[in-house]
């Protein structure tokens, strides 16, 4: 594996029954880019991404980031190891406020024996600023702050789309996944995340891949695309040669890109 | 497996095992009939019924009633002990959980729970918390084949039950309003919009469950004459954790998962101790939850994520 | 609306509040002045405020559904009884290490049935505590449905405060931390919760076995209160006693529990005078309760002496 490979996967290949969701697939993300995986409806972008964070273990194939095997473990230990993700059918923790949300997700970074919990030593107290301050900046910095005490089921649907990538930020990630993050924003929001993507992509120094329908988002802010159809990739390369590429456009048929 | 062990030792364990055998079929046919009313109202609902118990201990006082005081033919006994129960399961969706469909299923369940204490406690008032002797209809007279023992009343119990699920079986699968409350089972809000009145299938199906529980209620006193209005406590948890073990919201599992448990529960007290029953029939329970959650019959249901 | 977070912490008014009523109660209990009968009551509130806050830890908390509570407390129960009785320990270390065994046992039970969800787990910890009243009533040692007598009856109610009291701070304290809010977030989603990097397994076992722990906990300052236990004080019907206290209380709030406690404990005694009709009017009352209001008194918040007055005040309060 080449030095610069961030995230790797190799074969990889998920059965559900007798449906294969997703076919042999390898790629890799290098340091620093920001790549787009695109495809019909049901082609298995999200189950890539589901076995990338391990939700499900793939049935054949090896998934390694920085060079350590990360196929087999479960979810919360790829989280901690830098994997963080956003869900497409959006999974904010309804009844808890937009702070709790992300005080929730800095969990595992800024974390205190239990025991600290309950006699509320110095170091409980400590850790506990510290989660406020650095929530508090990300609420502000993905313009969430004037909501921070709302219940996160009572935002609008750009806003919990937005919490959603403050909750993913908050654990710290090398790689970032979205899964359509522009679902069911109107133009202007989709201008605006376009904007903030490449925001937390530099302040973060992220590495993302993102899934999405939105092909202005896509061909603006990707370097580089990925097409599945039907669990195969049948595409790679740069926002232009996807565009010409006639695999893609046959896939695409009846859908406009 | 301690079974089978006997069977290679002597004519005589070997009898008892197979008379086991019979008594467990006929117990877990009225496992099943009650589980069966547990089964169907969750798999449309997604409900424990708690006070299901409660209204197969009312089909056995009906029963009784109608056998005793009005001196009624047993024919026409079993069918009040069906048709008030199943009026009385309608009462109880109608008041106490349909006004509940949107919220919490906790507390839907509490509710349920409420009902079932309320129905026990009512009967305590007015039945009295004493045990009554069920009337002896049938001859207790065995009919003797081959060393094995069979009872009259083990005999009717066994086959009302079967003829009772066939009915069942031909109401669901082959009629109008079968379909149609396999359709609410399946997606309520789809069921709805292709014209199907969700309440009415969801009366309709507190009504046959609470009546085929009634009817377990008349069978329970024939074959073990003695009724209380505690009696359906223990049966009902039981007859639940068959309709688990089958697999919820399945109707065959349920018929499956009666016999299992009512095999089961006469093996154990025979071979172990009855002491021990009430421990094993839970022990299964979690086994199949943890091998397979669904039950053996139940389909499993992944989440999207 | 804008206030969520804040209404979730027991405010000062609420703490001094309670402090004076504690106090009063205690003074009274100090002059001699109150008679046994109420002292039982008070004996039994505070037990029952331990199992409602540890079952709420378990159920409204962390969101896992469990039926088996009164098991847990049986554990403890006959634990710390029986060391008691053969091997005449002090009183805390019996109560300690009958919590700890039913800790342990939660964990042990825990590990496997917590992966069911929702039904399932509830059916699951259901069959859990029967199996463990039907050992209780078949083993030689605990002397099967006689039950044990002769336990001393060594537990004051001072003690039973100090549990109930160490209770509640335990919760309410790990609820305002990290922890909590990890139990809390299974809760919400757990598929979400361990995409925060939270190991969902150690935290839904962790509420299991505390909650284990402190219902160990009551259970043993039941059977010393008491002096006899039997296998039919465990029974299906306990757990589901706790369970209402604490959904009518309100599921995840600390404060609910205690006041539905205090009610369920108080209302039975106070339809005594109906007898045979009290029953009756419990279970009637609880279907309308919940009829009126599934959430519960208090919903997920946090009871507030300013939200009382508020609420007489404009006379509705606020809705959920």
């Amino acid at each position: 594996m080449s030095e610069t490979n961030l995230l790797e996967a190799k074969c990889v290949t998920m059965n559900f029954g007798g449906l294969t969701a997703v076919a042999n697939l390898s790629f890799e993300l290098k340091k620093g880019e920001l790549v787009g995986l695109i495809g019909p409806n049901g082609a298995g972008k999200t189950t890539v991404f589901n076995m990338l964070t391990g939700v499900y273990s793939p049935s054949f194939g090896t998934i390694h980031l920085e060079d350590e095997l990360i196929s087999k473990l479960p979810p919360y230990r790829i989280t901690q190891k830098g994997i963080a993700r956003t869900f497409q059918n959006i999974r904010l923790f309804n009844q808890l406020s937009v702070t709790d949300n992300v005080r929730i997700a800095f969990h595992t970074r800024k974390l205190y024996p239990i025991y600290n919990s309950i006699f509320l030593t110095p170091n409980f107290f400590k850790q506990e600023r510290a989660i406020a301050d650095d929530t508090k900046a990300l609420l502000s910095l993905l313009h969430l702050e004037e909501r921070a005490e709302d219940k996160a089921c009572n935002l609008s649907y750009g806003q919990m789309r937005r919490l959603e990538i403050a909750r993913a930020l908050a654990t710290g990630p090398k790689v970032l996944l979205l899964d359509e993050p522009a679902a069911g924003m109107n133009p202007q929001e989709t201008e605006e995340l376009t904007a903030l993507i490449a925001l937390i992509r530099e302040k973060f120094d992220l590495t993302i891949l993102l899934i999405e329908h939105d092909m202005t988002l896509v061909m603006k802010l990707c370097e580089r695309i990925m097409v599945l159809d039907y669990g195969i990739q049948i595409a790679s390369g740069t926002p232009l040669e996807i565009r010409q590429n006639k695999r893609v456009i046959e896939a695409y048929l009846g859908e406009e890109v | 497996m301690a079974p089978l062990c006997l069977i290679k030792k002597e004519g005589v364990e070997m009898g008892l095992f197979i008379q086991q055998i019979v008594n467990g079929i006929a117990l877990g046919s009225i496992y099943a009939l009650i589980a069966l009313g547990y089964t169907m109202v969750y798999g449309i609902i997604r409900l424990i019924n708690f006070a299901h118990g409660d209204i197969y201990m009312l089909g056995a006082f009906v029963g009784y009633f109608a056998l005793t005081t009005y001196k009624l033919p047993f024919g026409v006994s079993l069918a009040l002990a069906m048709l008030i129960p199943a009026l009385l399961g309608m009462l109880i969706e109608r008041v106490a959980y349909r006004p509940l469909r949107k919220a919490p299923s906790i507390a839907v369940l509490i509710t349920a729970i409420g009902v079932s204490l309320l129905i026990e406690n009512l009967a305590m008032l007015w039945f009295s918390p004493d045990p009554r002797p069920f009337p002896q209809i049938f001859p207790l007279r065995p009919l003797e084949l081959s060393g094995i023992r069979v009872s009259i009343p083990q005999v009717i119990v066994f086959i009302t039950a079967v003829i009772l699920m066939m009915a069942l079986n031909f109401l669901v699968q082959k009629t109008k309003v079968g379909k149609a409350m396999r359709a609410v089972s399946q997606d309520k809000e789809a069921a709805s919009l292709m014209g199907i009145d969700i309440n009415r299938i969801i009366s309709l199906t507190f009504a046959l469950g609470s009546a085929l529980a009634g009817a377990a209620g008349v069978m329970v006193g024939v074959i073990y004459p003695r009724i209380q209005p505690l009696m359906g406590v223990m049966p009902g948890l039981k007859a639940f954790v068959a309709a688990v073990l089958g697999g919820i919201g399945s109707i065959p599992g349920a018929m499956l998962g009666g016999l299992i448990m009512g095999l089961t529960e006469s093996l154990v007290t025979a071979l172990i101790s009855s002491t021990w029953r009430d421990a094993i029939a839970f022990s299964l329970l979690i086994v199949i939850l943890l091998v397979k959650p669904t039950g053996i019959l139940g389909k499993s249901m992944r989440e999207k994520v | 609306m804008t206030l969520e977070t804040k209404q979730k912490k027991p405010d000062g008014y609420l703490m001094l509040f309670l402090a004076l009523l504690i106090l009063s109660v205690n003074l009274l209990l100090i002059s001699g002045k109150m008679p046994a009968y109420y002292k039982g009551i008070l004996g039994f509130a505070g037990i029952n405020i331990i199992l409602a806050v540890s079952l709420n830890l378990i159920n409204g908390i962390t969101g896992q559904f469990s039926l088996g509570h009164a098991g847990f407390m049986a554990v403890g129960a006959y634990v710390s009884a029986l060391i008691s009785i053969y091997l005449k320990w002090p009183l805390i270390l019996a109560l300690l290490l009958g919590a700890v065994v039913a800790a342990l046992l939660g964990i042990i039970i825990g590990l496997p049935t917590l992966r069911l969800k929702g039904d399932y787990l509830a059916i699951a910890t259901l069959g859990m505590g029967e199996i463990i009243r039907v050992v209780l009533l078949n083993l030689e040692i605990t002397k099967g449905a006689r039950g044990l007598t002769a336990i001393p009856r060594s537990t004051s109610i001072y003690l039973v405060e100090l549990v109930a009291f160490i209770t509640v701070i335990f919760t309410v304290n790990l609820m305002r931390s990290t922890h909590g809010r990890a139990l809390l977030s299974i809760r919400e989603d757990e598929i979400a919760s361990e995409a925060m990097g939270i190991n969902t397994t150690f935290y839904k076992v962790f509420a299991f076995a505390t909650g284990a722990f402190f219902a160990g906990l009551a259970g043993g300052l039941f059977a010393h209160l008491m002096g006899y236990i039997a296998p039919k004080n465990f029974e299906f019907m306990r757990s589901i006693e706790i369970l209402v206290m604490v959904v009518l209380g309100g599921l995840g709030s600390i404060t609910g529990s205690i006041v539905a406690t205090i009610i369920l404990t108080i209302l039975p005694e106070a339809l005594r005078s109906f007898s045979q009709y009290r029953m009756v009017l419990y279970s009637g009352l609880l279907i309308i309760m919940m009829l009126f209001r599934p959430q519960g008194l208090m919903g997920t918040k946090e009871l507030q002496v300013r939200e009382v007055f508020r609420l007489f005040g404009f006379g509705g309060g606020k809705n959920v």
